[in-house]
């Protein structure tokens, strides 16, 4: 560790505080539809994209209709993205010849772009067409954001109304949270990558003659206006191999920053637009402040462990510098690691497979505490709603009351669909995982030997279940067994969670109101916030800590008693 | 039923072209006109010969050249990606060891750093830390048959800072810098 | 908080009772109805089996291991099951005393209301609708109404209260309750309980486990151990697969110490206990609930809505003052005064007497003996006095005491001193009633009529506000009079001249705007009010149709009850908020005790997580389990009487709480586990 990174560290969530308020205010105003700086040209084409898909704007839906727009719109997403990269070889802009993709394959992507996974079994380079690219990958990188978006408004909109049917319109929420929220976001983040360095084009792979006279084919493609919805939208699919270690992909310092903050950006947002929108901003800087201290535990802690070097190497490398890139350096790795698994992004700039445990387990314990921290765009904030009510419920009795949060009842049925809805995470990671310990197709898969082979299993599932969709990626994940299974993980930890979380909210937003007294728990103090994290940690983490003993924990005390494997 | 799903597809197709065509698309034209050679992939032009990106690191086997990191795949721009051993790994450990017993004999005065030993995330890091070109500079200046002094100040020169004074890390870039070395001394 | 009939926690025939009860209760069919508890029996019966297979060779593990675990693991569910019983136990000895008379009651069974002859049947077999005789001496046998005649009973074997009630039909006062008992005349009563329905039997199944409704609250709360069931299943399940992959194997003995150390034993095992608790509680207040749920709901009422009149004040205006016009002596006024309300019988009357004796140090002196007659008070003249042989003593309203003097003066034009007018109206502001004195032709002076309220209230009243509980008074006085009392006992808000339905209105309001009210009542003009609250609380005193409106009965008719039953309520909910942080908690240390004693022959290098330095991999687990299983037995005293409750606001009871059980249950294992295994080794356990 030392002064340049943790001042690294401290500009980049200084940033990130500064932004929350505007970006908050702006969403608030978008989902309330109330003015914003681009109705002028937005507000047209809103207009014609309800007129041509028959949407009628004045419509509110219930919950129930809500979640099956949600659903179906995503199914139609998978059908649309299976089929593109089925024949992307036979349809148009294919310079470089890419071909079919596998059934298995193509059904793993498919649910990992819709589900805002992003999960990578596959080389996109020659894998990937540039029609892929742009009207399957890139356009679910929009969707499947906005969906999560969608879903956390009408979440909050459930808190906020009092003893209403509708939690709002899905087909509304999504075009606005794409039109006046992802596009314009976007827009801007990738003319300043391009600025950066960060391709942009339709050409052919470029054939170069190095200087010392070899062949390098250099990938080319519309990278940078992926680049930018894939952080902004918490997706996380690399256009190239190495994602974002590649230096097509974030060639700078600033752009590996710029990605930091995209990343963050609308999650730490929502926690504001959900304050606003519940009349007490208080509610959400209380939520922001459980993911910032979690957050910067999981920072601080990488980072010391990280910078300690392995000590099987302590006469020949002081630093880890394997899977790293010398423009991040430590601090610059890791610091994305944890935003990365922190938000449900999943992109990575450099390989976890080869941090040293500890700081590896870091980013493996965000994906499975449900990336509540900051977390998915939208699901994050949702994932973390679900923890206050299991917190109120609790805490609730604790004061002497049967609880409510922000002034709605929690009764049976809010604690029945949290309960399934945080507990489909490690039921999912545990048999997922245990089915690959067993069966000869899984244990075919990972790369490295010894416990360091049980942790790419566990955080396969983990990411595919927790839609984060990073890696410890010796995993040799392009199989048929792996292809289906994280597949199906993906699709479970998305819309298995989706649909309880929404029937909270089409429970929640019948209720009535009860006005706060000092009798009532107070969601908003710092004991709140204490209590917060130790039901996160308790009801949500404590489940894995005899998996990550078996992989991380044990690696790191054979790592220090010598063993190689 | 019916009317949800023709609104479900409908509202697909609209927003694919969106999203997947006219945004790519503007960001593209945009791109190129304003940062035609950003966009293009910083490629470096030589006597009409494309010799690279500036952006993407290549590999150097000759002693007259700065060498690059070890790279998973050897610099194939199609293969990127790192070798993904963990610090547990048996093959990491003496990979590595052994690239640095490697590098000892070039300049026993100091160890290797760490990055020289090390693949990348990329397998194309076009950098290497300062303390990497100053270890090579021994080794250059006898295929060279220049002054340790003259590179010294030559790898000076190319330092790229922390941007903003904080962001990253010191780096030298090694195909400017080998660039630069082939045109200020003769080959 | 006071109780009248505490009984000792560890009462020996209870103790026995329970310790029995707890092995009839490992009946699975019953106890499924405690998903936690149902998973550590069958886990138990799976280690006991593989005790036996392991004795017959069949399978080789450390035998006195196995043994130990297994033997374990059925005292964690005994230790629930007797929390259950224990809790049970106690509720059920409360209520026994109470149905104790009524199963040795006869009764005198009428055909009809005008049946001369009785049949004589046990209590216990009386319908709804029957109708009975109860002469004196007898005891009644079942809840009902007077349809005929008045008695006087004695209340005191259900209310402790030992002056005998007036009651007769057609009354405020015709409802009757089983147990007590005639001391004169005769009634005819309608039953309006069938076997098993009265108060009595529904408090009896309320604190019996088996039949015992789950409220909501439980219900959620079991959803949530349940699930936390479920993933510690799944995950110790997968652990055999992980280990599978690490080239290894658990046995399976190892991996349900674990589970079960693991899934929330001590909450599972207390959490009926708590509820049971809590009803005997309001018990031993002598407050019958007709649910659990009741119990709850009065944990979060955030309005209580107080009657004036014996609950804020003691109901009868008093003597507070005595205000003598220029030119009287205070002491010639209270003299007066006390002279006129000597034989004045009612309250007002009495407390003029005491207020100048106490005051003036005027003793009271006897009429008869100062040669005087009495005047009482009647409707006509609205004032009452005294008459001596020359003079004459009265006092009344204003008004009344001026024609009085208008008469004695014989002049018609006599007007209201500007002097008294401002005196009464001073007294009229502050909430009080004038009452003017007069002797012979002359105006003495006001003697100032209080309501006085209760000592103590005020303070009741800050720590309900403290708790966010909001308190409004109902009155039928003036909006004058209730805002000055209002304002005296530190009330929230008033209702003033309100009429029943003016109540029942209020409540709607309130509960439109999502507040939770509770209320007390005991008239039949009540009834919708208690019905429409959401805690009403019926005087044992009160009609009939009150009481099934309601759903508390408080047996000793004190409206001020209301205020502990919320707090009864709102630390049954403390103590399962609490218990359930406590249990979660636990889990830490006890993965750092299980975990690298798991992993041992494999990883030997996870001894580093053995931070408690326990001895070996074998005592660890053992130290674990009976750790799990002991914390059960000690946590029952706290469950049984509940987290101690203090009147704070919600930060800062949460703040405390979550120290004391938050803190507590992560740092309490590792001490207590790392004690029993000293003893274990100590006692070469293992």
């Amino acid at each position: 560790m030392n002064l340049n990174g943790i001042l690294q560290i401290i500009l980049y969530f200084f940033v990130i505080l500064l932004l929350i308020k505007p970006i908050g205010l702006y969403m608030t105003r978008v989902f309330n539809k109330e003015k914003t700086f681009f109705d002028p040209i937005l507000c047209p084409i809103e207009k014609l994209v309800y007129k041509l898909s028959g949407v009628n704007s004045k419509e509110e839906q219930n919950w129930l209709e809500y979640a099956k727009s949600l659903i179906l719109f995503n199914l139609i997403g998978v059908v649309v993205l299976y089929s593109i990269l089925r024949f992307q070889n036979i349809l148009p802009f294919n310079p470089t010849k890419s071909d079919s993709i596998s059934p298995d394959l193509a059904f793993n992507i498919a649910a990992s772009f819709t589900s805002n996974t992003n999960w990578q079994s596959y080389v996109p380079e020659g894998t990937i067409s540039y029609f892929t690219e742009m009207l399957g990958l890139t356009v679910q990188n929009f969707l499947s954001a906005a969906t999560g978006i969608a879903m956390a408004i009408a979440f909050i909109r459930a808190l906020a109304r009092e003893q209403s049917n509708t939690i709002g319109n899905f087909w509304i929420d999504l075009v606005r949270s794409t039109l006046w929220v992802l596009l314009p976001l976007s827009f801007i983040f990738s003319m300043i990558f391009v600025f950066e360095g960060i391709p942009q084009n339709l050409k052919p792979y470029v054939h170069a003659r190095t200087i010392e006279g070899k062949i390098q084919i250099l990938p080319q493609g519309p990278i940078a206006s992926r680049e930018s919805i894939k952080a902004i939208g918490t997706n996380g699919g690399g256009i190239l191999n190495a994602n974002s270690a590649h230096p097509y992909e974030n060639p700078s310092p600033l752009t590996n920053f710029l990605q930091l903050i995209a990343i963050f950006l609308i999650g730490a947002a929502l926690t504001n637009t959900f304050g606003r929108m519940v009349k007490d901003e208080r509610q959400g800087w209380v939520l922001f402040t459980a993911m910032g201290i979690l957050f910067l535990f999981g920072v601080f802690a990488s980072y010391y462990f990280e910078s300690l070097g392995n000590p099987l190497l302590k006469d020949f490398a002081k630093i880890n510098m394997e899977g790293k890139e010398v423009r991040f350096g430590i601090l610059g790795s890791v610091l994305y690691a944890i935003v990365t698994t922190a938000a449900s992004c999943g992109a990575v700039n450099s390989m976890h497979s080869s941090f040293l445990p500890i700081s590896g387990m870091m980013p493996l314990i965000n994906i499975m505490l449900g990336e509540i921290i900051i977390g998915g765009v939208g699901v994050g904030l949702s994932g973390m709603f679900l923890f206050a009510i299991i917190a109120v419920f609790i805490a609730g009795l604790m004061v002497g009351r049967t609880p409510e949060y922000l002034g709605k009842k929690i009764e049976t049925k809010e604690i029945k669909m949290s309960v399934l809805a945080v507990l489909i995470l490690p039921l999912c990671v545990h048999c997922f995982s245990a089915f690959a310990c067993t069966t000869p197709w899984g244990v075919r898969g990972p790369l490295n030997m010894g416990p360091h082979g049980f942790s790419e299993i566990i955080y396969a599932f983990s990411s595919a279940s927790g839609n984060n969709g990073s890696a410890f990626a010796g995993l040799n994940a392009n199989s048929f067994f792996y292809n289906l299974t994280t597949g199906l993980a993906m699709l479970i930890g998305r819309f298995l969670i989706i649909v309880p979380t929404l029937a909270i909210a089409g429970s929640l937003v019948r209720k009535k109101l009860v006005p706060p007294s000092s009798g009532t728990l107070p969601t908003t103090g710092l004991t709140f916030v204490f209590y917060l994290i130790l039901v996160i940690i308790t009801v949500g983490g404590l489940v894995y800590f005899p998996a990550l003993s078996l992989g991380p924990i044990v690696e790191h005390f054979l790592m220090i008693s010598g063993k190689v494997f | 039923m019916f009317n949800q799903l023709k609104t479900a597809v409908s509202m697909t197709l609209i927003l694919t072209l969106i999203t997947g065509f006219i945004y790519p698309m503007l960001v593209t034209v945009l791109a190129q006109t304003f940062f035609p050679s950003q966009a293009s992939g910083s490629l470096i032009i030589k006597n009409k010969n494309i010799s690279g990106s500036k952006l993407i690191g290549q590999n150097f086997t000759s002693d007259k050249y700065f060498h690059s990191r070890p790279s998973e795949s050897n610099y194939d721009g199609t293969k990127s990606g790192g070798s993904n051993l963990g610090p547990t790994s048996k093959k990491l450990i003496d990979k590595i060891i052994s690239t640095a017993k490697g590098l000892e004999k070039e300049n026993p005065n100091i160890s290797p750093p760490a990055d020289l030993i090390t693949a990348s995330g990329s397998g194309l890091d076009p950098h290497i830390s300062i303390a990497g070109a100053e270890f090579q500079i021994p080794r250059v200046a006898i295929a060279r048959g220049i002054s340790e002094g003259a590179l010294h100040k030559l790898v000076v020169e190319h330092i790229e800072k922390r941007q903003f004074g904080i962001l990253g890390e010191l780096r030298v870039n090694v195909l400017t810098l080998n660039l630069a070395l082939d045109n200020f001394y003769s080959k | 908080m006071a109780t009248k009939k505490r009984q000792s926690i560890l009462s020996l025939e209870i103790i026995k009772q329970a310790t029995i009860d707890s092995l009839i209760k490992l009946n699975p069919v019953t106890l499924f109805r405690n998903p936690v508890m149902f998973v550590v029996e069958v886990v138990a019966i799976l280690t006991t089996i593989f005790f036996i297979l392991n004795l017959c060779g069949i399978t080789k593990e450390n035998l006195f291991f196995v043994f130990q675990i297994a033997a374990w693991l059925w005292v964690t569910v005994i230790f629930g099951n007797f929390s259950e019983a224990m809790a049970e136990g106690r509720g059920k000895a409360q209520a026994n005393s109470l149905r104790q008379t009524k199963l040795e009651t006869k009764a005198k069974l009428l055909k009809d209301i005008n049946d001369k002859e009785y049949k004589l049947i046990p209590g216990t077999e009386l319908k709804k609708g029957d109708i009975v005789l109860a002469e004196t001496g007898s005891v009644i046998p079942g809840d009902g109404e007077i349809v005929e005649g008045v008695a006087l009973i004695d209340e005191s074997a259900i209310t402790g209260e030992s002056a005998a009630v007036l009651k007769q039909s057609g009354s405020d006062k015709s409802s009757v309750i089983a147990g007590t008992k005639v001391i004169s005349d005769w009634i005819k009563i309608k039953i309006t309980s069938n076997p098993g329905e009265s108060f009595l039997d529904q408090m009896i199944a309320l604190v019996e486990g088996a039949k015992r409704q789950k409220t909501p609250n439980e219900i959620a709360l079991c959803i949530l151990l349940v699930g936390m069931t479920i993933v510690f299943l799944i995950a110790t399940a997968t652990i055999e697969m992980f280990a599978l992959y690490a080239g290894t194997h658990i046995p399976v003995t190892i991996l349900i110490a674990l589970l079960v150390t693991l899934i929330p034993t001590t909450i599972g095992g207390l959490l009926s206990a708590i509820g049971i608790a809590g009803i005997d509680r309001l018990v031993q207040h002598n407050v019958l609930a007709m649910s659990g749920s009741a119990v709850e709901a009065a944990g979060d009422v955030d309005t209580l809505l107080l009657d004036k009149t014996g609950t804020i004040t003691f109901g009868n205006r008093m003597a507070d003052e005595f205000i003598p016009l220029s030119g009287v002596n205070e002491l010639e006024l209270a003299d007066a005064a006390q002279l006129s309300s000597l034989s004045d019988e009612t309250p007002e009357g009495r407390s003029i007497v005491k207020f100048a004796k106490d005051k003036y140090q005027l003793r009271e002196r006897n009429l008869s003996q100062l040669n005087a007659e009495f005047i009482p008070f009647t409707a006509q003249t609205r004032m009452s006095g005294v008459n001596f042989e020359n003079s004459e003593i009265r006092k009344g309203s204003t008004d009344a005491i001026l024609d009085y003097i208008k008469r004695k003066n014989n002049d018609k034009s006599i007007q209201v001193p500007q002097e008294l007018t401002q005196v009464i109206e001073r007294i009229s502001t502050s909430g009080g009633t004038p009452l003017v004195v007069a002797r012979n032709d002359k105006l003495l002076g006001v003697i100032h009529l209080k309501d006085i309220v209760k000592g103590g209230m005020r303070e009741r009243f800050e720590e309900l506000r403290k708790m966010g509980i909001r308190t409004i008074m109902i009155t039928g006085d003036n909006p004058l009079t209730a805002r000055a009392i209002s304002k005296e006992a530190g009330l929230d808000d008033f209702l003033a001249e309100a009429k029943p339905q003016d109540k029942l209105e209020l409540i709607r309001k309130e509960q439109t705007k999502g507040k939770l009210l509770a209320m007390t009542g005991d008239g039949t003009n009540d009834a919708p009010a208690l019905a429409q609250a959401d805690v009403g609380v019926a005087m044992s005193s009160g009609t009939q149709a009150a009481k099934e409106a309601a759903n508390m009965i408080d047996l000793d008719s004190n409206p001020t009850k209301l205020i502990e039953i919320v707090g009864i309520g709102k630390q049954l909910l403390i103590t399962r908020g609490a218990l359930t942080t406590f249990s979660i908690a636990n889990d830490v240390a006890k993965y750092f005790a299980i975990i690298p004693a798991m992993f041992y022959i494999t990883y030997p290098e996870l001894g580093a997580l053995n931070v408690m330095k326990l001895a070996t991999p074998h005592s660890a687990i053992l130290s674990a389990v009976i750790f799990n299983a002991l914390i059960i037995l000690l946590l029952l005293p706290l469950a049984l009487k509940g987290v101690v409750f203090k009147p704070l606001g919600a930060a800062a009871i949460l703040r405390k709480n979550l120290l004391i059980y938050g803190l507590g249950g992560i740092v309490v294992p590792f001490i207590g586990i790392k004690v029993i295994d000293i003893l274990v080794n100590f006692l070469h356990l293992v």
